[in-house]
């Protein structure tokens, strides 16, 4: 039971009358969403909160950390020599491979020399890690322990080991809020490797698949072909892998069931990287490309953002 | 005094931690509002010290913490805090099933509200799932009374 409390004053006739109070503070509410949704003009003031907040974050991040540094530290001697083995043996097969792709490099950049064009090639990454703070259940969301003062800047690319990752959709002076690919409010432009057909990969709140409602029927698409980014509206460098296709259905009369699979490790990943890369010089040819597919405008607003 | 407005302002962080610490996947979308809940059982019991102002300032904090359009979370505390403060001198001879029973609307109120905003912003989910932490809220209501009642006896 709630006991009585020993203050039973009466509501009304002491201090603020309450209807009143509560008119003014549903009122600032009310223009604090407006605001922050049209206009973007209180960006200050998230930013002085979340400086109050950052500590409560840190402190839900913490046992987690703690806990990670513990098991890791205390790992038995065995455990780590397989795992040394198993990196040495792959950190060679990786050499191996990457002598190879310094020839094509070079030879890919006097390629692009000639067409005078550089675009795309991430210049600089920076890793963050993954704060253990759940944000909310329905959106695919994370926040990242670096933020402004790190140089983090809005709709910056973020990658994991595999592929894309998402694109940061806030930055606080510590932290940054990153939107998932596969959150249900993000799109991004893709175009399959084998093929070289272009379009949309939009997120299902699934973190297990992309859904790309922009194939028409006849598109040569098939399950295992490999979407990498186009590069196109400057966020995301291009060539980078996102998703692999697992299903397309060929049914209706305009456009295809198709889906991918994300290629990052989207709910397993614990770090990330953020990514500077030289956007494209020239516009787009944003006119041929967008014949083919239908323009998600509406669809997409954060890919869509950084559009130059 | 001191010691019960300390005691609101804590039981305030521990509300919002306990909003963004991970759970695991199936028992996400369960979370109950304790933050809320703290609130409701605050403004019950000395709705003078904790007023409207303490509970807008908590939901404006989790708008904050959870990332949200700024206000979203504030004017649905402030809504709840409000009719609490409304229904406080009945709520407080209500036996405890009564009172859940209550507290349930409450929150199907809050919940609607936050689902009506979500979709005016462009965030709507309309899963089933999303309507889960009332019913988790209200289940909760009695332990949150014992443990509220707890503290405040031995704080004042």
């Amino acid at each position: 039971m709630v006991e009585l409390s020993h203050d039973s004053r009466p509501i009304i006739g002491r201090g603020p009358p309450l209807t009143a109070y509560f008119i003014t503070l549903a009122a600032i509410s009310v223009g604090l969403m407006v605001a922050d949704q049209r206009y973007h003009q209180i960006d200050r003031i998230r930013e002085a909160l979340s400086r109050v907040i950052y500590p409560v974050q840190r402190a839900v991040d913490f046992p987690f950390r703690a806990t990670d540094w513990v098991t890791e530290s205390f790992a038995d001697r065995s455990r780590l020599r397989q795992e040394n083995l198993e990196l040495t043996a792959r950190l060679r097969l990786a050499n191996l491979q990457l002598q190879r792709f310094a020839v094509l490099e070079e030879e890919n950049r006097r390629l692009r020399e000639m067409r005078a064009n550089t675009a795309g090639i991430a210049d600089k990454v920076l890793v963050a890690s993954i704060l253990n703070v759940d944000l909310d259940p329905f959106r695919h969301r994370v926040l990242l322990d670096k933020g402004a003062a790190d140089g983090v800047f809005k709709d910056q690319a973020v990658l994991d080991g595999n592929g894309i990752f998402g694109q940061v959709s806030k930055v606080n002076a510590a932290t940054a809020e990153v939107i998932l690919i596969s959150d249900a409010e993000h799109a991004i432009p893709v175009q399959s490797n084998r093929s070289g057909v272009r379009t949309i990969a939009v997120g299902t709140g699934d973190q297990n698949k992309l859904s790309l409602p922009f194939v028409t029927v006849e598109s040569d698409l098939q399950p295992g072909d490999l979407l990498l980014s186009t590069g196109m509206g400057g966020v995301f460098p291009p060539g980078y892998p996102v998703a692999q296709v697992s299903k397309v259905k060929r049914a209706g009369s305009m456009f295809a069931l198709v889906e991918a699979k994300p290629t990052a490790k989207l709910d397993q990943a614990r770090e990330v990287l953020l990514v500077w890369f030289k956007a494209r010089a020239e516009p787009a040819p944003a006119a041929g490309d967008a014949g083919s597919t239908p323009s998600p405008a509406s669809a997409a607003p954060p890919a869509q953002a950084g559009g130059e | 005094m001191f010691a019960r407005r300390l005691l609101y302002w804590i039981s305030m962080a521990a509300g919002l931690v306990l909003a963004i610490v991970p759970l695991p996947g199936w028992l996400d979308p369960v979370r109950p509002d304790l933050a809320l809940l703290a609130m409701i059982y605050f403004v019950l019991t000395s709705p003078r010290i904790a007023g409207l102002g303490y509970a807008w300032l908590s939901g404006l904090f989790l708008d904050v913490l959870r990332g949200m359009v700024l206000g979203q979370h504030a004017l649905g505390f402030l809504v709840v805090g409000y009719l609490t403060h409304k229904l406080q001198l009945r709520m407080r001879m209500f036996p405890i099933v009564q009172q859940a029973v209550i507290v349930m609307l409450l929150l199907g109120l809050y919940h609607f509200l936050m689902f009506w905003i979500d979709g005016l912003t462009g965030h709507g989910f309309t899963g089933w799932v999303r309507w889960l932490p009332v019913l988790s809220g209200a289940l909760l209501w009695p332990l949150v009374v014992a443990l509220g009642d707890s503290l405040t006896r031995r704080s004042s």
